[in-house]
């Protein structure tokens, strides 16, 4: 997984609540096999004006010019600030993945869904809360300065505003290792097969109808 | 020291390790896989050269993208090209890896959440994963269930459990006695509406209450489905005899001597009498009347005696704009009332409710009865091959088509509209699934949310009506 230590970017405000992982990425586009590509179909129902098709080539078509990615002072723009129960809905990772193949780092919200929340984690995008008072601070901030940048370090667990006003965030302390260090999850639990196995004997003799196997 | 809840059962005797940071690993039993969340899991094992760990505790049936009319030419007659490779992929990557598969044109096939608990795949006392969020439904069973991103449904292909930190425990008891043509959909509906979609974010939500436990199982995983709707990751009702005789003698449930055993250790999956909640709600069953949702999100929700909001009357501002989205989207008025939306299409079906007793529900209400001529169509399409089978042996098929609702084959259908089955632009549809979000169930298409029998209402009027009306005619 790749690494998030520190970044620095534009932010983009997307002024409303419950953002759904439908609105996110629209089904339509769930249908790839693959993990990469959905940038161009991030919030394709809010992004563009017509109903966008899968491996269709979205250069040509009509933008919602309202839409605040279609902006050009938000262009180039690496973490989302959002409002609160960001990413409900349905679990797919694709949501994840097209903000990440977009080229966002980060989101910061008030609250984020709880799904949406652990799939950002293990693709290398920071989820950050931050309280209501100061995601309106930050929106209020992001509307009169043109080209805000907001600064995340991860290590330090604080957003730095341009003022160098700082924020600190919680962050579950395994996710930050991981996010750190670029740690693949898988790997490391599989350390732990002895305790996994272990588990499994003693399970067996409690409750042996669970390792029946499913069968044809 | 205070008892313990479910939820704390079933953590403690899946809980494989506990880190110092808080982090847990814990085991999981089954898993379920489908064929929009799984192709890029089973990718990742082939790259980095990893083998399952327990293949035989995984199923896997294909449900979003197959098509709901006739289909016996097989995958190959999925028009959409881009469908078609999806469900082969998952054809294909269990055939590689040896997973048992209901495909298509299987019996057995239908929406992962009808079929794990059809199968006695879900079991009381389980840990039940899918790359899908109403995974939360198994939890109907006393079963801690709830849904993934593809990252975790290939951790668990590969190591057999999860990285987890505990949730905490709420409670939404809801006591009293339902009223006639209030259904478990109004229920969870009515929930929703009270506590928010983010309501029970961060807990396992326990449901319970005299009102619960009078309801059916089937009825029971209506609600747990929708607890993600709350927030909730996790839905859960106690074990009772209901539920015990739910999986005497399905095909994976224990057998003998095990049954027995099995038994026993299930009648332990209540929540301690002394046990702490970190959250409780109470609701009174009788403050719930059939449900409409008006606008995009599940917790706009009302009575369907109810007029549409006004969001003049909103003080808090973030909100009142809420609703003037949802109402330009939807295409209604404030104020207006919810009986006069009129309607294009009616959908009953989706993991909320498919099965059976939705289906005896929603034919009860139009047997006899025609479909208003206003509407372009009317679905009803089964949870699983099983629920058509046995919905035909009860001639239900039959009393549909009378009524002049299409009768279809099991899949996820409508619900998201992954497959042919979609809302046109502006549309009004009374839809039994679970999401009402921009877009859900076509572009440009507007949802309501109701449950079976006031959809098949719905569907008679040609508008939203009281269902009760309908009862006493
Ligand atoms: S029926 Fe709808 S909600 Fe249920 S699994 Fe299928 S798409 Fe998801």
């Amino acid at each position: 997984m790749r690494k998030f230590t520190q970044h620095t970017g534009v932010v983009a405000p997307l002024d409303r609540a419950n953002v759904d992982t439908d609105m996110i990425i629209p089904k339509q586009f769930l249908k790839s096999i693959k993990r990469a590509g959905f940038g161009p179909n991030l919030f394709d129902e809010l992004r563009y004006m017509d109903e966008g098709q899968p491996d269709q080539d979205c250069s040509g078509r009509p933008l919602n010019p309202d839409f605040v990615l279609n902006q050009p002072r938000y262009a180039g723009s690496s973490v989302l600030l959002a409002r609160e129960n960001f990413g409900c809905g349905s679990s797919r990772e694709h949501a994840p993945w097209a903000l990440d193949d977009y080229g966002f780092r980060a989101v910061i919200a008030p609250s984020f869904a709880d799904i949406f929340y652990n799939n950002c984690f293990k693709n290398g995008l920071l989820p950050i809360v931050l309280n209501d008072s100061q995601v309106d601070q930050l929106f209020k901030e992001v509307e009169v300065n043109e080209g805000y940048q907001l600064t995340i370090d991860l290590e330090r667990q604080v957003v730095v505003s341009p003022s160098g006003e700082e924020f600190a965030f919680e962050v579950d302390g395994f996710r930050r290792h991981c996010l750190l260090e670029g740690l693949d999850d898988i790997g490391l639990t599989l350390q732990n097969a002895d305790s996994i196995k272990a588990y499994e004997e003693r399970r067996r003799q409690e409750a042996p109808w669970l390792f029946d196997a499913i069968h044809n | 020291m205070a008892g313990k809840t479910l939820y704390d059962k079933l953590w403690d005797a899946h809980l494989v390790r506990q880190n110092e940071d808080g982090s847990a690993l814990i085991y999981i039993d089954r898993q379920i896989l489908h064929e929009v969340t799984s192709p890029q899991a089973f990718e990742g094992l082939r790259l980095a050269g990893r083998k399952p760990w327990r293949i035989d505790a995984n199923l896997a049936t294909p449900d979003h993208n197959v098509p709901t009319t006739a289909r016996a030419g097989g995958v190959d007659q999925i028009v959409d090209p881009v469908s078609r490779i999806q469900v082969k992929t998952l054809d294909s990557n269990c055939d590689d890896f040896g997973i048992v598969e209901f495909k298509m044109n299987d019996l057995r096939q239908g929406i992962v959440h009808v079929v794990g608990p059809e199968q006695g795949m879900t079991l009381p006392g389980s840990t039940v994963v899918c790359g899908d969020s109403h995974t939360s439904t198994h939890g109907a069973f006393g079963a801690l269930a709830h849904g993934i991103g593809t990252s975790e449904v290939e951790h668990v292909l590969a190591t057999q459990c999860l990285i987890a930190k505990k949730m905490k425990n709420m409670l939404v008891r809801v006591d009293g006695q339902l009223g006639a043509g209030v259904t478990a959909k109004d229920v969870v509906l009515h929930i929703i509406g009270v506590i928010g979609t983010a309501g029970g974010t961060g807990c396992a939500m326990e449901f319970g209450g005299s009102a619960i436990q009078s309801l059916s199982v089937e009825g029971r995983m209506t609600i747990c489905n929708m607890s993600i709707e709350a927030g909730a990751r996790v839905g859960m009702v106690a074990v009772d005899d209901k539920t015990i005789e739910y999986f005497r003698g399905r095909p994976f449930s224990p057998k003998g001597e095990q049954w027995d055993r099995a038994v026993e250790a299930w009648k332990d999956l209540v929540s301690d009498a002394d046990a702490e909640f970190d959250h409780v709600v109470e609701i009174r069953a009788e403050d719930i009347k059939p449900q409409v949702t008006w606008g995009t999100s599940p917790e706009m929700v009302l009575p369907v005696d109810a007029n549409v909001p006004n969001p003049e009357a909103e003080a808090d501002a973030v909100k009142a704009d809420g609703i003037r989205r949802a109402l330009k989207y939807m295409g209604l008025s404030a104020d207006q009332k919810i009986t006069d939306i009129q309607l294009d299409r009616v959908f009953i079906g989706s993991c909320t409710n498919s099965r059976i007793e939705d289906l005896r529900a929603a034919a009860e209400v139009v047997k006899g009865r025609k479909v208003a001529a206003t509407l372009k169509q009317a679905l009803v399409v089964p949870g699983s091959g099983l629920v058509k089978e046995q919905a035909e042996k009860e001639g239900l098929d039959k009393i549909f088509i009378e009524a002049g609702l299409e009768w279809r084959e099991p899949g996820c259908s409508m619900c998201l509209a992954m497959n042919p089955d979609k809302l046109g632009q502006g549309e009004h549809c009374a839809s039994t699934s679970n999401r009402n979000f921009e877009g859900r169930q076509g572009f440009g298409g507007r949802t309501h949310l109701v449950s079976p029998a006031m959809a098949a209402a719905a569907a008679v009027a040609g508008h939203f009506v009281d269902v009760r009306e309908l009862m006493n005619q």
